[in-house]
């Protein structure tokens, strides 16, 4: 009854749902199966809580120091209805921050669970372990890691505002899609503060083993470092061009592709 | 200052914006802005003070100051007073009976377009039920061109979105062959690219321009990045048929996205220059959705749809190909379930096209919303029924790049084969030379020889 596609052969070169067939002008019955569970799936990742005790012990072990602080969120409810919350600290970790402050660095990484801690679980470690070979050969100080639970993107900003970082990475968990629980997203801001907009951050996102490589990732951020502090811009204005060697300076590939 | 007397009851509204946010059916990105109604009798005392505001009033009290925001500035200096004749004599309760009044031709909606504000036609919206908002979408009628014609009654049109999370050119490919062998892509071949890097975003731009040149397919390709990328692509000589952006209705939101009305126009200059269409020139393509201002802090106590629909004020003066709301992907703090999804939809659809323009629908959500697609195939159907422009295809509804879910080839065929709409016609005629329909529009199953299949491009 079902009638399929002569196309098949293209599925090997995409993740997306394509040659599925149809019965009339509708899904086959395998089809809306398969989508219902990753629907369920995709709906149980957004409520995983983010385990921060273990990716700080694997950041210790590379010799890295980490603080852990909090949004004013206190629940994942909360969390989705006001994300208003989600950009700022609250005031124990404000405290806290303000104690750590000893000098201004280069660079600080903040981890945030976002919406899904399955991304930041899985792919934030192995980011900032490729990234490490290019601070140090752009001579970057990097301060310690900032693990943040309840974070929206510009949490960053007031994170690195309290720390007088000259710019800051958030690795933060992406909206979970249907084929995809677990990408991470990275936005790079050059001076944050509280003035800072989604037009002063620049993107580098869908990082997984399945999408942007970790080395890959890694690359694009340090290069984008590289120009942001040669340039003193982040944003709009500074234009993703790290796949042109012409206009690299000191960042070239260290991974072989 | 605004009352409504009840039995027991004054409500009192400090302002207009206070009526306009109050009057607004509930939705949780008007509770996160605090400018909802406190409860559902204030809401309805709030939509009855609404209703005896003349529509005069809109043009005298700015929700943003003219000073402090050139969208009410564009708003109020590209206002029609002719034509307001036609309509001025009108309170916001009157404007929807005259919507629609049997006496109301869509020619006298069209003519009266250019007279309607955002405001006005937000106003009128929410003094209106679900079916109110589809039956006087219906009547609007707006067309647009480019390789093709867009929104014709009886005729719908789907924007092919094959997007690859690595912008991987075969990826892209072989998401857009499976659409266009379902019949998808007359409104535009967009790709959402996951870069913004100038040469990787050209690649993406020629293989799609390729396909479309070498089968002669009557649409046009958009690659939907960031429109001062869009500008350069176009310096270097990248073959773009249409200048993306995402807009919204207040220039603090738009500065928040890094444009404005001058970046705008630059880019539509640039995009005319080449004069790549055929049947017509209409060459901007624009996203909105509501949300977008409070999102960039930047809503001025003004309600959320009321905000959208000032996006459509940016949008018209562009003369867009394409405008769709892409209603359930900014998340659950702005539109928490599939009821307020609908209803924001649906009120989307009909303010744009009351504003005159080809205002289409990406019908998703994501999935930290409380809905599924269940509430998709209703909010499709209605969208349908209410004759919209073109709504968005996705394979298999699942975005592999974005991480939403919108809606598949297969939900078009399905709102085709129910409400019997057509392709645009050049498209449609196109599909049938190719054998990927019959004679009667009705999808065939192409042969794995078919022609299409062997323009896959080579890997890298």
């Amino acid at each position: 009854m079902t009638l399929p596609d002569n196309w098949l052969f293209l599925k090997q070169f995409t993740k997306a749902r394509i040659a599925l067939g149809r019965n009339g002008v509708s899904l086959p019955t395998n089809e809306i199966l398969n989508f219902s569970l990753s629907h369920a799936q995709a709906r149980d990742a957004v409520h995983q809580p983010f385990d921060s005790d273990q990716i700080q012990s694997e950041l210790h072990k590379m010799g890295l120091s980490t603080l852990t602080v909090h949004s004013c969120v206190k629940n994942r409810e909360e969390y989705l209805r006001r994300p208003d919350l989600g950009r700022k600290l609250n005031l124990e970790s404000i405290k806290k921050l303000e104690k750590a402050y000893q000098n201004p660095f280069d660079l600080i990484i903040i981890i945030g669970d976002g919406l899904s801690s399955y991304a930041v679980d899985r792919q934030a470690v192995c980011v900032i372990r490729a990234l490490l070979p290019y601070l140090k050969k752009l001579n970057m100080q990097l301060g310690p890691i900032i693990l943040a639970h309840q974070a929206r993107v510009a949490l960053g900003d007031q994170i690195g505002s309290i720390l007088r970082a000259k710019s800051i990475a958030m690795l933060i968990g992406e909206r979970p899609g249907l084929s995809s629980a677990d990408s991470l997203g990275i936005y790079m801001t050059w001076q944050p503060n509280d003035t800072r907009n989604d037009a002063d951050r620049n993107c580098i996102s869908n990082v997984r083993p399945e999408g942007l490589k970790h080395d890959l990732a890694a690359f694009k951020l340090a290069w984008l470092l590289e120009q942001s502090f040669i340039k003193q811009i982040s944003g709009v204005r500074l234009k993703d061009e790290s796949d042109n060697a012409a206009l690299s300076d000191t960042i070239k590939p260290l991974y072989i592709a | 200052m605004y009352k409504t007397i009840l039995a027991n009851q004054t409500w009192v509204f400090e302002d207009l914006k206070t009526v306009m946010a109050k009057a607004s059916p509930l939705r949780s990105g008007d509770v996160l802005a605090g400018v909802a109604a406190s409860c559902d009798e204030e809401r309805a005392a709030a939509k009855m003070a609404l209703a005896d505001i003349p529509l005069k009033t809109f043009l005298e009290d700015q929700l943003i100051p003219y000073e402090q925001d050139e969208v009410t500035r564009l708003i109020v200096d590209r206002h029609d007073k002719e034509k307001f004749q036609l309509i001025s004599h009108l309170t916001v309760g009157d404007f929807r009976n005259w919507i629609l009044a049997d006496t109301t031709t869509p020619e006298m909606i069209t003519s009266a377009s250019p007279a309607i504000t955002p405001e006005m036609a937000a106003a009128v919206s929410k003094l209106m039920r679900n079916q109110d908002l589809i039956i006087a979408a219906k009547k609007c009628h707006v067309v647009a061109k480019f390789r093709n014609t867009i929104g014709l009654p009886g005729h719908l049109s789907t924007r092919l979105q094959p997007n690859s999370p690595t912008d991987d050119l075969q990826e892209i490919a072989a998401g857009m062959l499976d659409g266009l062998l379902y019949g998808s892509g007359d409104a535009v071949i967009g790709i959402n690219p996951a870069s913004d890097s100038l040469p990787i975003l050209g690649k993406i731009n020629q293989m799609l321009d390729e396909v479309i040149q070498r089968f002669e397919i009557p649409t046009q390709s958009c690659v939907l990045t960031h429109v001062t990328n869009t500008i350069q692509l176009i310096e270097k000589n990248i073959p773009v048929d249409l200048v993306f952006q995402s807009i919204a209705g207040t220039e603090k939101a738009n500065t928040s996205f890094g444009i404005n009305l001058n970046i705008l126009q630059e880019s539509y200059e640039a995009a005319l220059s080449l004069n790549r269409g055929t049947v017509g020139n209409n060459v901007m393509y624009f996203e909105t959705g509501q949300g977008s201002c409070l999102s960039a802090d930047a809503h001025h106590g003004v309600d959320q749809q009321t905000c959208e629909a000032r996006a459509y004020a940016v949008a018209r003066h562009y003369k867009p190909l394409l405008v769709n709301t892409v209603v359930g992907f900014i998340g659950p703090e702005y539109l928490y379930d599939g009821k307020q999804i609908i209803r924001a939809g649906l009120e989307d659809h009909f303010c744009g096209k009351l504003l005159g323009l080809p205002l289409g629908c990406d019908v998703c959500y994501t999935n930290h919303a409380q809905t599924d697609q269940d509430d998709m195939d209703t909010l499709l159907t209605l969208l349908g029924t209410a004759h919209i422009p073109f709504i968005i295809n996705v394979p298999g509804a699942d975005d592999i790049m974005l991480n939403y879910q919108s809606t598949s080839f297969h939900d078009a065929l399905y709102l085709r084969r129910l409400l019997n709409l057509k392709h645009a016609p050049e498209f449609g005629k196109w599909l049938e030379q190719m054998h990927i329909t019959d004679q009667m529009g009705q999808l065939q199953t192409a042969n794995s020889n078919h022609p299409l299949l062997a323009s896959l491009p080579a890997g890298e």
